[in-house]
């Protein structure tokens, strides 16, 4: 009995992800028309990007401060306070600012993606466009899928600068530390391609991995209000956990010296 | 049915298992060019399986389906494409796209593939909204709409591209008795008019038979009766008359099947 379930459920995911990725290569054969859609790609990427800006921004904000607290404490036992603005800067740009905004993004826009599509499919909205002869994948699917893997970078990049200024409120404005060294410091220590390009890269990858996994569920979901639901959770935990585990393989690959 | 020319759609030994449970099995239709042909049977017998039988959205487990002389399973994705342009489908719940205006959605199949300039689209959508009566609603959104309006939205913009067929799935569930004659005129009326061919899937007789030429009535993945609905109101099988007249007990029984009522009241088993 165990064992059946056990072979039948890993078949099941077998064959899940087997349509995710046919479903993934469709997409991408969508993803070239789109530049002569322009209009329905910048339609997404305002709603998936621009309206998932506010909680970016005020995210960014205070795990930067938070940072330059918990990171002043710290180093100034040391007498290392100056620092301070490679702590924060680095933690963010490489750690922070890819992984937290992917998961804020999981949040916001994937689940939003999700509900959107399995409801469109719930009310045969998906199925009336076949029959009028227009590919749902190209039409619906693309758009959103190139737009979230856009919007990921420029999330994360602006969650970063503003955790950054987030860290020089916090350490430089509330503890007195040196504004000069902060500055300075970080400048010289954060590297361009080793540092910054690395966390861009992370969150090219959260960004393609997130959206996939947001519009597969909603174009795979059950066509019922239950289904769609369930489909909007399973986004939000499986873009999660993929975000985490991806985190820790890019990392050891970027970062690991062995 | 002698004339296979006259034939728009024509399904020959058509199976379609779903999972253990055969929904259809070995059904032949003939669906004349230019009549309102409909497609009955209680519910569940899968009519909308059907539509989307021939709309090539499913393929069947065996048997062809012939739209205007073309194999539809057997057809690439292209050609299925090419096909449905020239195949309109009012889908139960109308499936008007929920973020654009009406207008919009009557322009939308006309936009996809029509490559007209935008003043011509304009023209033709207002046509086509004036034929269901709706151009006053062309500015609404589909949630501003009763289910009735969003219906004859839906079949304008079905109409949209001239189709030399409309699928109705369902088009008179859940109406009020004023929407209900609108649509059995509209597609009575769109049909001489347009030259269509016409194919209803319904369960809501005396509508169905008011408009159609010629009825298939499906039970169990069977063609059980066939006819016009005159032939089929004095048919010689009992089933297709409980059937047509809606009496509550006969050959379909009032209880789905079950063991000795006594037996189960009287026993001690737990229930599960």
């Amino acid at each position: 009995m165990l064992f059946q379930q056990l072979g039948s459920c890993t078949l099941a995911f077998f064959q899940r992800l087997g349509r995710a990725n046919i479903f993934l290569w469709a997409v991408l054969c969508g993803v070239p028309g789109l530049i002569f859609r322009l209009r329905l790609l910048i339609h997404q990427v305002f709603s998936v990007g621009v309206l998932s800006l506010v909680i970016i921004v005020v995210a960014g904000l205070f795990v930067g401060m938070v940072l330059g607290l918990q990171g002043y404490y710290t180093l100034v036992d040391f007498g290392a306070e100056d620092s301070l603005g490679v702590m924060v800067a680095l933690s963010l740009v490489r750690e922070l600012g890819p992984v937290v905004a992917a998961l804020l993004f999981a949040g916001r826009a994937g689940s939003a993606l999700t509900a959107e599509i399995g409801l469109m499919k719930a009310t045969e909205q998906l199925a009336g466009m076949e029959m009028m002869a227009v590919d749902p994948i190209k039409r619906i699917i693309a758009p959103r899928f190139f737009a979230g893997v856009l919007s990921m970078p420029l999330l994360a990049a602006i969650f970063s600068a503003l955790g950054v200024m987030g860290g020089y409120l916090a350490g430089v404005g509330l503890l007195g530390v040196d504004e000069g060294a902060f500055w300075s410091q970080m400048r010289s220590s954060v590297d361009f391609n080793e540092d910054i390009m690395n966390g861009v890269i992370k969150s090219i990858v959260f960004g393609v991995v997130v959206t996939w996994i947001a519009v597969f569920e909603g174009y795979d979901a059950v066509p019922t209000s239950e289904g769609v639901s369930r489909a909007t959770t399973r986004t939000v935990v499986y873009a999660s956990l993929a975000v985490l585990g991806l985190d820790f393989i890019l990392t050891t690959l970027m970062f690991g010296e062995v | 049915m002698a004339n296979t020319k006259n034939n728009l759609v024509e399904a020959r030994g058509l199976t379609f298992q779903f999972g253990s449970r055969t929904v259809f099995d070995g059904i032949d239709l003939d669906l004349q060019r230019g009549k309102v042909t409909a497609i009955m049977g209680p519910s569940g017998t899968g009519k909308t399986t059907l539509l989307r039988l021939i709309g090539g959205q499913i393929r069947p487990t065996a048997g062809t389906i012939h739209v205007d002389g073309q194999n539809v399973p057997a057809l690439s994705r292209r050609a299925l494409f090419e096909l449905r342009k020239r195949m309109g489908m009012l889908f139960q719940s109308g499936a008007l796209l929920t973020d654009l205006t009406v207008f919009d959605n009557v322009a939308f199949p006309l936009r996809e593939h029509s490559g007209l300039p935008e003043t011509m689209v304009r023209d033709l959508v207002l046509m086509k909204l004036e034929a269901v009566g709706l151009r006053g609603a062309q500015r609404l959104m589909p949630g501003e709409l009763s289910g009735g309006m969003a219906r004859r939205v839906a079949l304008a913009r079905a109409i949209a591209l001239d189709p030399m067929m409309i699928m109705y799935d369902e088009p008179f569930t859940g109406q009020d008795p004023i929407s209900m004659g609108v649509l059995v005129k509209l597609i009575r009326d769109l049909n001489e008019v347009l030259g269509l061919t016409s194919i209803i899937v319904s369960h809501d007789v005396a509508e169905t038979s008011a408009i159609a030429d010629y009825i298939y009535v499906l039970s169990q993945g069977k063609v059980v009766g066939q006819g016009t609905p005159d032939e089929l109101h004095h048919s010689e099988s009992e089933w297709v008359r409980q059937f047509m007249k809606g009496t509550p007990d006969g050959p379909v029984p009032f209880h789905y099947p079950a063991g000795d009522y006594t037996e189960e009241l009287l026993s001690r088993e737990e229930f599960r």
